[in-house]
């Protein structure tokens, strides 16, 4: 399976088209924060922008942290959300170690990345990219 | 989506908020519309433009944020240059922003007893004392500002003035997001009035889309992203951007040199676009919800010590800017406009009407028309060190001279004399030296921009001296621009968004308009907006064309007076008239409900 990686954010230049496509498409929402993909400068436009999104762990430590297996690891990396078994505990929102998980105060639900890639298309300066992990690792080498 | 406009009103003075609902919809649509509808109900017609209760509006439009490109807020204020209704436009983040606080514009009236900050939330509005950041500039107050609340980084927009809007100085802007700006007319010295030092909008709230009308949506959407990445006319914004008109229209002669002194010169290869990004560009950057990365950064390295000791600096530049504190100063070098446009943004001022106001001090001084005592340096064309004089002067107004000066350059004029080389129409010049059709349309336009009618480029065509012609495509496009500016679209995107494409989005969100619906409002807007202006003190036929517009020669030659002056007086005839027609409907309606 692919995941996503921001992996050029040199190139980013704060549209937020990627944010607002997944909001759009995935959560059925206009909103800046209610996406997979979270785009900040650290400290102003001047420094730059970062991404704020799931590095497909596997482990994932917020699957380990939901005590409903609403999320449950994905193979590759990343995690599965069954949203009916959510408690709303936000107990995987702390557990990610890159904050890379919104508790939706409105909805009262995690939202997350799920690398189902469609942002990667609204990207404007080839800063995403869906990657094979196992490729990954093998250029890595 | 479909509701009432929702319109938080923070009066400064009480340090208290309202929320109101205006069931105006069809009548306003939104942006330049709203604004205007809101100044109607809020504004003081009669009163000056620093009365404490003349409001400040925010507005954004049906579309913000749902459609690339649809990034812009419309700041709607009673000018303090000209004391009349304006508009300015500005990006950055603040229209995404703004969408996400969940209001559709906001309204600030009163004054604050000390210099405050006013943050907005979905969910918290704060008035935040901050009188530490009293005189200091740009970059420092947004430093300072980020580390006030709302926390909410990445989706914040940071507007804030400096130290000449503080001063009141009638062409202070607002900078939004250190490289925006609500540039022109003077909205910074309308917050410095306020005491209001800061606004952050911080969007931390959301939409849900209906599923019934999500399909349609996401589908318009994608064709018009697909438009705006793939058409090279939008694209255009991205590479050089515009400065890549500094050697077209230096080529026309219709460059604005040294107060207007020449339309040409060979020294433009020093600040031409493609010098520009061969040697300075860092990057660019993007207006939050707009693919195109217009915002272009240049890389401004500065020696500080005697060793091999530097610091570098971010400086935004485009082609107006390059303008007014480049070609209209003399100042031939990249670097040199680097230096004089940090320093300007810093202080907070509109970097055209700054640049044009030293240009006519430097020749004003050369003609003895004032001393140094007056402008206490010798500014010269090409000085950037006596400019960066100057622009602190103007910011601080140390003396008469700068005080009357930071009233408007033709304030300056009348006073000290050198009226006919005041390179003003109805505000300092933009950087369009192209013929007798921009001329009027600047000194007569309702920004006095060149955004108003793009006559510039009508003075290109071939049939640039004929008046109906001219009178009609002024009003097309000011018709097309009224409806693009009600949405809040910017303007780089007119390729992108022809009428039938604005209608489809507007439709796609479960508006339910057609052609000549839309029309209707945009007329009515257009009218309202000129009724406006002209109840709060617009006389056209009181505004002059300086003689140094009648000496300019372009690629057509002389200006012909009579053809200009036919012009004026027809197209101040068709604004008397446009304004006459507005129809308010029912006053009732515009009451908050």
């Amino acid at each position: 399976m692919k995941v996503l990686r921001a992996a050029n954010m040199e190139r980013c230049i704060g549209c937020y088209s990627c944010s607002l496509a997944c909001a759009r498409s995935v959560y059925k929402s206009l909103s800046w924060k209610r996406s997979g993909i979270h785009i900040r400068s650290s400290g102003g436009i001047s420094t730059g922008f970062e991404a704020r999104v799931c590095l497909a762990c596997d482990p994932a430590a917020c699957a380990a942290a939901c005590p409903t297996e609403a999320l449950r690891q994905r193979p590759g990396g990343g995690v599965f959300f069954k949203e009916k078994r959510c408690i709303r505990c936000g107990e995987c929102a702390k557990a990610c170690p890159v904050d890379a998980i919104y508790m939706d105060p409105f909805r009262d639900t995690p939202v997350l990345c799920i690398h189902c890639g469609l942002c990667v298309s609204f990207c404007p300066h080839v800063c995403l990219e869906m990657v094979n992990i196992a490729k990954e690792d093998k250029d890595d080498q | 989506m479909i509701n009432k406009f929702k319109v938080i009103v923070v009066d400064l003075s009480k340090s208290k908020s309202a929320l109101e609902y205006f069931d105006t919809r069809d009548k306003w649509l939104g942006g330049s519309g709203l604004a205007a509808g809101l100044f109607s109900h809020y504004g003081l017609m009669d009163e000056d433009p620093f009365h404490p209760d003349q409001p400040v509006i925010l507005a954004i439009g049906p579309l913000t944020a749902y459609f690339p490109l649809m990034s812009k807020t419309i700041l709607g204020f009673m000018s303090p240059y000209n004391g009349q209704y304006a508009e300015s436009h500005a990006g950055g983040r603040s229209a995404l922003a703004l969408r996400f606080t969940g209001y559709d514009a906001l309204v600030i009236r009163g004054k604050a007893k000390r210099p405050v900050c006013l943050a907005l939330g979905s969910q918290e509005v704060h008035v935040q004392d901050v009188h530490f950041l009293q005189g200091m500039d740009i970059f420092k107050t947004g430093k300072r500002m980020r580390n006030l609340k709302p926390r909410n980084p990445g989706h914040r927009s940071i507007l804030r003035i400096g130290p000449a809007g503080e001063n009141l100085v009638r062409f202070a802007c607002i900078n939004v997001d250190t490289y925006r700006h609500f540039g022109r007319l003077g909205g910074g010295a309308a917050m410095g009035a306020k005491n209001l030092k800061g606004i952050i909008l911080s969007g931390d709230s959301h939409e849900d889309l209906d599923p019934g009308i999500s399909k349609e949506y996401v589908k318009i959407y994608n064709e018009i992203y697909q438009t705006v990445v793939q058409s090279g006319a939008v694209r255009k914004y991205h590479d050089l951007g515009t400065p890549e008109n500094l050697i077209p229209l230096n080529e026309l002669k219709a460059l604005p040199w040294r107060n207007l002194q020449s339309t040409h010169d060979p020294e433009v290869g020093a600040v031409s676009g493609e010098r520009f990004a061969e040697e300075l560009l860092l990057r660019q950057v993007a207006c939050a919800g707009c693919p195109v990365g217009c915002i272009h950064i240049g890389l401004l390295r500065e020696r500080f010590g005697e060793e091999h000791e530097y610091l570098y600096r971010q400086v935004s530049y485009d082609y107006e800017p390059i303008f007014g504190m480049g070609t209209m100063l003399g100042v031939a070098s990249g670097p040199g406009v680097l230096t004089l446009l940090e320093d300007v943004e810093k202080l907070g001022m509109d970097a055209i009407s700054a640049g044009v106001a030293l240009a006519w001090a430097t020749e004003a001084l050369d003609k003895g028309v004032v001393s140094e005592n007056e402008t206490m340096v010798r500014m010269e064309f090409g000085n950037v060190e006596a400019y960066r004089k100057g622009l602190e002067y103007l910011a601080w107004q140390p003396n008469e001279f700068y005080r009357t000066l930071a009233l408007g350059t033709m304030a300056a004029a009348e006073k000290y004399g050198g009226e006919d080389f005041a390179c003003v129409l109805g505000q300092e010049m933009a950087g369009y030296a192209t013929g007798e059709n921009y001329y009027v349309s600047q000194a007569l336009g309702f920004r006095h921009s060149h955004l108003d009618t793009g006559a510039y480029s009508f003075d290109q065509e071939k049939d640039s001296k004929d008046i109906q012609k001219a009178i009609d495509f002024m009003q097309d496009q000011e018709n097309y621009r009224v409806l693009m500016c009600s949405m809040a679209g910017c303007l780089f995107g007119r390729k992108a968004y022809p009428e039938e494409t604005i209608l489809k989005a507007l439709n796609s969100l479960g508006f339910n308009y057609n052609k000549q619906e839309l029309r209707d409002v945009v007329e009515n807007i257009k009218a309202h907006r000129w009724a406006l202006k002209f109840r709060t003190g617009f006389k056209p036929e009181e505004i002059k064309i300086p003689a140094r517009y009648l000496e300019v020669e372009t690629w057509k030659g002389k200006t012909d007076p009579g053809y200009m002056n036919q012009l004026k007086k027809t197209y101040q005839q068709v604004l008397q008239e446009m304004a006459a027609k507005y129809i308010d409907e029912s006053e009732e309606k515009n009451e908050p409900s």
